[in-house]
């Protein structure tokens, strides 16, 4: 038995929600009784594989080649799920992101293994093996009962804490058979240099009370304070004065970041069911009945405009201590 | 060429969601609404079939739900679709609604099937992947963008940080999010009157078990009211973020 992982890379290396997910993986498998494997698919060097023993890993499973630097939805289920087989996983492990809801439902088909997604918490029990989920796009949660033998979950970004462990993982190569790539890329276009969004763990996020597409400047300047990242709500995307990427909200970006500072947002009930999952919410406002204020924990009645530069200025003198 | 869209029937998205004995929705006054990104997929799936430069030439839409959902199903075959399917049965889990979508598409040569990346009642970000591995087919998820010219499909997939273009054989299951149509299109009367007697198939569902069960449903608990900070000391809120919340 043994609670396996799936560690996604990015250019060859892993980042804190890979870390992540080997701590909560490892975490169960300490009320399992077992030990946590991971998987990982493409060019990963030794030493960036090692990482993931500090958080819990006692064996990685190696599957290299070029070829895996984009996902084949089909080639990486075959893999994971080989793996899975090999490891004689109970639960299996992946991000509730991009590459997570791409490939845990096909797996779950391939095993017969019942899907617990976007969970944020560890199990509330192991027999029998049940979860909390948000549903409702964030406004209830759910007690789901995971029936069958192997369970799958995905695990929200942020959402668990990382916790080292003294361990070397051991590192096997392993060469599953799998078929042709059927998904064929033909570019790839990436923003650089910017701290990506889920990734962030403080957002400043501007809404239609910013005014105009002109009014940025203190948000960057914020951000770049922080060293966080920037959103918007969607109004501001859909008006096109800021890139639809940047969107957060029941259709956008679903974030679950330490801080988030909402500037000129009103909160309508899709921009909080992307965001109410954050653990700490500043909103300004200039009206006080707004429902953002129902959402966040600290508030400003103000114009974000004028409000803005202050709080900037507070943070600049508040560091020079 | 043949699109199949998935579509769900979820509770409107302004609902204040309760729950009889915490273990099942109140439906009452609920206000039901096609899932927001299978609503976008059937306006790109629209305007793919208007648009003459490429051979789509049927829209299908196919609905797991009992009768109570065929006001959803009319609103998409308002909004364009040329006809409908119902599998007849109450959705229990993500895994048996799959199987049910797959038994029907199996039976036709569609050679796109949509589905919005989740649904907005139980976010499970599933039926898609599950559809496609039980047919067989190959799958890309989280598509922003879907353009045919001749027999080639071009999609827009996101990945951490920007995109990737992509092209794909079909049949295929296309899992579909944010920017694959820009606002969700509106039924006009004329379509409204045309959905009447378009056709709404109506099949029973297979036997097939439930992976998951969900045991009970609560509601979030209340967030300790806001602290309001005076706008005039900005200094008092830094102080609250470094020393009460230690988020900065």
């Amino acid at each position: 038995m043994s609670v396996l992982v799936y560690t996604e890379n990015w250019d060859g290396k892993f980042k804190k929600l890979s870390f992540e997910l080997v701590s909560y993986a490892s975490k169960i498998a300490e009320m399992l009784a077992t030990n946590v494997s991971v998987v990982s698919i493409g060019d990963v060097e030794e030493g960036e594989l090692q990482k993931l023993g500090k958080y819990g890993a006692s064996k990685v499973l190696n599957i290299v080649g070029s070829q895996f630097r984009s996902l084949d939805n089909q080639v990486f289920t075959e893999i994971i799920a080989q793996a899975a087989v090999h490891e004689d996983a109970s639960i299996v492990i992946l991000a509730h992101n991009n590459s997570g809801k791409a490939l845990a439902p096909r797996l779950s088909v391939r095993l017969k293994a019942a899907l617990g997604s976007g969970i944020s918490k560890l199990p509330v029990s192991a027999e029998p093996f049940t979860v909390n989920k948000k549903v409702f796009s964030g406004k209830a949660f759910a007690c789901v009962v995971l029936k069958t033998k192997i369970k799958i979950l995905t695990l929200t970004q942020n959402s668990f804490e990382l916790v080292e462990k003294v361990r070397v993982a051991t590192i096997e190569t392993f060469a599953p058979e799998t078929g042709e790539y059927k998904t064929i890329v033909k570019d790839v276009q990436k923003q650089t240099g910017e701290i990506l969004l889920n990734d962030a763990e403080i957002v400043v996020s501007g809404g239609r009370g910013m005014k105009s597409p002109e009014n940025w400047g203190p948000i960057e300047e914020l951000a770049g304070l922080l060293g966080a990242a920037t959103a918007c709500s969607r109004p501001v995307s859909d008006e096109g004065w800021r890139p639809h990427s940047e969107h957060t909200g029941q259709t956008g970006k679903i974030i679950a970041p330490n801080l988030y500072i909402a500037t000129g947002i009103s909160g309508a009930i899709q921009h909080l069911a992307g965001v109410s999952s954050s653990k700490y919410i500043v909103a300004i406002n200039t009206d006080k009945d707004a429902p953002i204020f129902e959402a966040a924990d600290y508030g400003v009645v103000g114009d974000a405009l004028k409000v803005l530069p202050d709080f900037i200025k507070a943070i600049k003198e508040a560091k020079s201590k | 060429m043949k699109i199949a869209i998935c579509l769900g029937n979820v509770p409107d998205t302004t609902t204040k969601v309760k729950f009889i004995n915490e273990t099942e929705l109140d439906k009452t006054g609920v206000q039901w609404i096609i899932n927001p990104w299978d609503e976008l997929a059937l306006t790109r799936a629209m305007e793919l079939k208007e648009d003459t430069g490429n051979s789509v030439n049927l829209v299908t839409v196919i609905t797991v739900g009992t009768k109570e959902t065929e006001p959803t199903i009319r609103k998409a075959l308002a909004i364009g679709a040329d006809d409908a399917i119902r599998i007849n049965s109450e959705p229990t889990d993500v895994y048996n609604v799959a199987i049910q979508l797959a038994e029907v598409i199996k039976t036709k040569d569609f050679d796109i099937i949509i589905c919005g990346i989740e649904s907005s009642d139980f976010n499970g970000a599933a039926v898609g992947g599950m559809v496609a591995e039980i047919l067989g087919l190959p799958s890309v998820s989280s598509v922003s963008r879907l353009s045919i010219s001749g027999s080639e499909i071009e999609m827009d997939r996101e990945i951490d940080g920007g995109k990737e273009i992509v092209t794909i054989k079909t049949p295929f299951v296309a899992i579909v999010q944010k920017g694959i149509a820009k606002e969700p299109r509106i039924a006009a009367m004329r379509g409204i009157m045309m959905a009447r007697t378009k056709p709404l198939v109506v099949v029973e569902p297979v036997s097939c078990e439930s992976l998951t069960e969900y045991s009970g449903f609560v509601l979030p608990q209340p967030k300790a009211s806001c602290k309001m900070v005076d706008p005039g000391n900005m200094a008092e809120l830094v102080s609250l973020l470094q020393n009460e919340a230690k988020v900065l």
